[in-house]
């Protein structure tokens, strides 16, 4: 039974780190008052080039840095549309989902000829897991020892990267100016711009750490959780970050616990398939695969406290004629 | 004055804080400021006067840095500088204490303060500065804020001393406030004058930016007097009257007072009972409010905004829930919890409103004006054509109204928003008098209005009253209040606290509205 739930709380975390990077893009990027809703399209776009480069050159690194390069770009553009040409937030993000969806396929199936998908990786073309020290020494010991050695250890660097990524989001929000202008902008951009702060500029900062974060999380799904990218493989991970991302009331640490629940719930589901439930008999797959969605609308609803997005989220900013 | 070497001796204090110099701003067709000349003396209080529109904010915002200005000169301390953004106004030691205060709301005081003057990359540090300079500043010009409270827990007179700390913490030499007493009941401005004159003994300079005259006179040293974007005279305070600057900033004389018979009430036509609001936080915002309204008489609501006036007004014309009480009108005893009539049917009881915002409630500013100026009502018959709307119809009355009530320009195609705020104003007013209710709900009916339209809407207001209406009056001007009404009754925390006749003394007025229990009886 134990060692049950320590294979469930391990594959909780290696689900729930796409969710948690793009959950903390995503979280940049509205705390500065730009709704993305294109997390999922930068993450798609990200893990594309992160597998093509990353079988091309046969280096994980430049993997990553190649689908940090692309979601950049695509968030580059949804900064281009949304701050400097105020357009509408919501358009341009679905514009980017649909640009990524169909980019992906196409050059997919042009370059490699696999149906979309990017050839398997060759040797070193993929993050591998690490040990943490002392594995072997501590794995005999009771509870402890398998809590060590099979959930701490042994995931791969970007893992460690995305759990890393929270107390720093943290502190980066509440305790350097940079963070509280990024709060501030996205709360009330004419107290910024009147401060004599750029407000363009702040929003741009915090669309490209957005871009960076959706580049990681989309590089670990093609060359960090498997090997290679697959036609639409996101799957609907940017939407559920973005679910996490109103369940965390927009809050570093709450974002971690949010996406961890939603991790859980599809490591269950994965977990309970094609299994009966003594007195309740099979549960389909479907109702997990909903629960974050069911969970968030219960929040939005009020029954469980309030989320308050930052108050000029998906307001473009202009100068008012007084 | 810009010889040389005069940066000797007495004569650096004679040197003008701020000097502009034929300064232009457009804003596509609308010249907002023209030719605009003008001389602030350092460790003065320097006021600006004109009508909304007139253009003085557009001039404060380019000193600001928040416009530029399309040519012109602007001299700091006799020096010729641009100032492209604001982050160069401050660091010319401009502050500016805007109309719509620039604060986060979820933040406390003290980040509002340091925000990007943050002193480091890292707040930890810097933050810990600040709060000692800020206890200095509160120590040396009496400004008390707690610096941990934050902004959406602060009364307005509060979050408009955070504004002004912000300024000093930049070093502000010159601070610049736009219609600061606004929102303030008559002891809060007094006490921010106070603050002024202390400012302006530590040497700061003040520019003072109102359409208020009483403001001008009780506080300012010189007076500036703009309309429609120029620059039309500067006097000294002590050297001019209230009527002489009213009569440069409309350019004729005007009736401050209005001219009214005493009224006549005859019977009740609207009767409150037992009212209770309850707002979507579920506090009570209006708390077991009676009062009746008779017809020909206006009953004035008195109190600084937000203390339940505005919940009462759209409660009574069937906008917002109650959560108890009872409302008599046209013959019908309304339960308002139980059995609410919406807007539709309470026009049907003949009630008119002009609510207390007209872009938010009366107009769709996107509209015509013709499309307007029969909102609320488009299901008259006589708009109709079998199922159609009879356009034609309605365009040729949306030009009766104009004619009538001088609704300018004269065009039922204007696009609403295109108006000017008298003239908006003008056209809800229009439409909701002109369907002849027996009762009128009017909130805020001149704000941001200009003189001569006031005039106007006061007026007609009158009229109907005369007429043998009830009207229902709302407002945040007491004067307003006071000129218009025959019988006053003052709101506090979401009781009537008091009524009052309009010849009541106005520091006794001002005293209940600000809730100072004992004076009301």
């Amino acid at each position: 039974m134990f060692d049950i739930l320590i294979q469930i709380l391990d594959s909780t975390v290696r689900l729930s780190t796409p969710l948690l990077l793009a959950c903390l893009a995503g979280l940049y990027s509205e705390r500065s008052g730009v709704v993305d809703i294109g997390l999922e399209g930068k993450m798609l776009g990200a893990a594309f080039g992160a597998g093509a480069v990353g079988y091309i050159t046969g280096s994980a690194w430049l993997g990553l840095l190649a689908g940090i390069g692309v979601a950049c770009g695509l968030a580059l553009i949804h900064g281009l549309a949304s701050i400097t040409n105020r357009g509408n937030q919501i358009v341009s993000g679905v514009a980017i989902n649909f640009l990524a969806i169909g980019l992906t396929g196409l050059l997919g199936q042009t370059w490699f000829r696999q149906g979309g998908r990017t050839p398997a990786l060759p040797e070193g073309g993929r993050f591998e897991n690490i040990d943490l020290p002392f594995v072997d020494a501590l794995s005999g010991v009771p509870v402890l020892g398998p809590i060590y050695s099979e959930l701490l250890s042994g995931h791969n660097i970007l893992v460690y990267v995305a759990f890393a990524a929270v107390p720093l989001t943290w502190w980066v929000l509440f305790r350097t100016r940079f963070g509280l202008r990024l709060r501030a902008v996205g709360e009330n951009p004419a107290a910024v711009d009147t401060a004599g702060i750029g407000v363009i500029w702040l929003r741009y900062r915090a669309v490209v750490i957005c871009g960076i974060l959706c580049g990681i999380a989309g590089a670990y799904l093609s060359i960090a959780q498997s090997s290679g990218f697959i036609k639409e493989m996101t799957a609907g991970k940017g939407f559920i970050a973005l679910a996490a991302l109103i369940f965390a009331k927009w809050r570093p640490g709450n974002a971690m616990l949010a996406c961890l629940l939603f991790g859980f719930l599809d490591a269950v589901a994965i977990r309970l398939q094609g299994q009966e439930i003594p007195g309740i008999g099979e549960v389909p797959v479907q109702f997990f695969q909903a629960l974050p969605y069911i969970l968030t609308v219960i929040l939005l609803a009020g029954f469980i406290g309030k989320a308050i997005p930052p108050k000029t989220s998906g307001i473009p900013y202009l100068k008012e004629r007084t | 004055m810009n010889k040389p070497n005069m940066s000797q001796g007495l004569d650096t204090s004679t040197q003008p804080a701020i000097e502009l110099r034929k300064i232009n701003k457009s804003f596509g067709p609308v010249h907002a400021n023209k030719d605009i000349d003008l001389l602030v003396k350092k460790g003065s209080i320097h006021g600006i006067i004109g009508e909304n529109g007139a253009g003085k904010s557009t001039l404060m915002s380019i000193l600001y840095g928040f416009y530029t200005a399309d040519d012109g000169d602007i001299l700091v301390d006799g020096k010729t500088v641009t100032i492209p953004d604001s982050k160069t106004a401050i660091s010319l030691g401009i502050g500016m204490v805007h109309q719509h205060f620039m604060l986060v709301d979820n933040f406390s005081v003290l980040e509002n303060v340091v925000l990007g003057a943050e002193g480091g990359a890292s707040l930890s540090g810097g933050l810990g500065r600040a709060k000692s300079e800020l206890q200095r500043l509160e120590d040396e010009y009496e400004l008390k804020v707690d610096p941990d409270a934050l902004i959406e827990d602060l009364p307005v007179g509060l979050q408009q001393r955070v504004e002004i700390l912000k300024a000093l913490f930049r070093g502000a030499e010159i601070l610049i406030l736009d219609e600061p007493t606004g929102v303030l009941t008559p002891s809060e401005a007094d006490h921010l004058f106070k603050i002024l004159d202390v400012l302006k003994n530590q040497g700061k300079t003040i520019l003072l930016i109102t359409h208020k005259l009483r403001e001008i006179m009780a506080i300012t040293d010189t007076v500036s007097v703009m309309r429609r974007g120029e620059m039309v005279a500067t006097r000294k305070t002590s050297e001019t009257s209230m009527s002489e600057l009213a009569e440069l900033m409309v350019g004729r004389s005007v009736l401050l007072n209005v001219d009214k018979k005493p009224a006549e009430p005859k019977e009740r036509v609207l009767e409150v009972n037992n009212l209770s609001v309850v707002d979507s936080r579920g506090v009570k915002v209006v708390k077991d409010v009676s009062f009746n309204v008779r017809a020909g008489e206006i009953v004035g609501i008195a109190g600084v905004s937000g203390n339940g006036q505005s919940e009462l007004l759209e409660t009574i014309a069937g906008i917002r829930r109650a959560d108890q009480g009872t409302l008599w009108i046209d013959g019908d005893e309304i339960d308002l919890r139980a059995k609410p009539l919406d807007p539709a049917e309470m026009r049907e009881k003949s009630l008119g409103h002009v609510p207390e915002d007209r872009h938010r409630m009366g107009l769709v500013t996107k509209f015509a004006e013709y499309e307007n100026s029969i909102l609320g009502y488009h299901t008259d018959a006589i708009y109709s054509k079998g199922p159609l709307l009879d356009i034609a119809k309605i365009k040729q009355l949306a030009e009766v109204e104009i004619e009538k009530y001088d609704i300018r320009p004269p065009s039922p195609l204007l696009k609403t928003a295109n108006f000017s705020g008298g003239n908006q104003q003008k056209i809800v007013l229009a439409r909701e008098i002109e369907r002849d209710p027996t009762v009128l709900l009017v909130g805020q009916p001149t704000r941001g209005v200009d003189i001569g339209a006031i005039e106007f809407i006061h007026k007609r207001i009158v009229e109907l009253r005369d007429a043998g209406k009830g009207i229902l009056l709302v407002s945040v001007e007491l004067d307003e209040i006071r000129s218009l009404a025959d019988r006053i009754l003052v709101m506090f925390d979401g009781k009537i606290v008091g009524e009052r006749t309009p010849d009541a003394d106005e520091g006794e007025l001002g005293l209940l509205m600000a809730g100072v229990e004992g004076e009301a009886k």
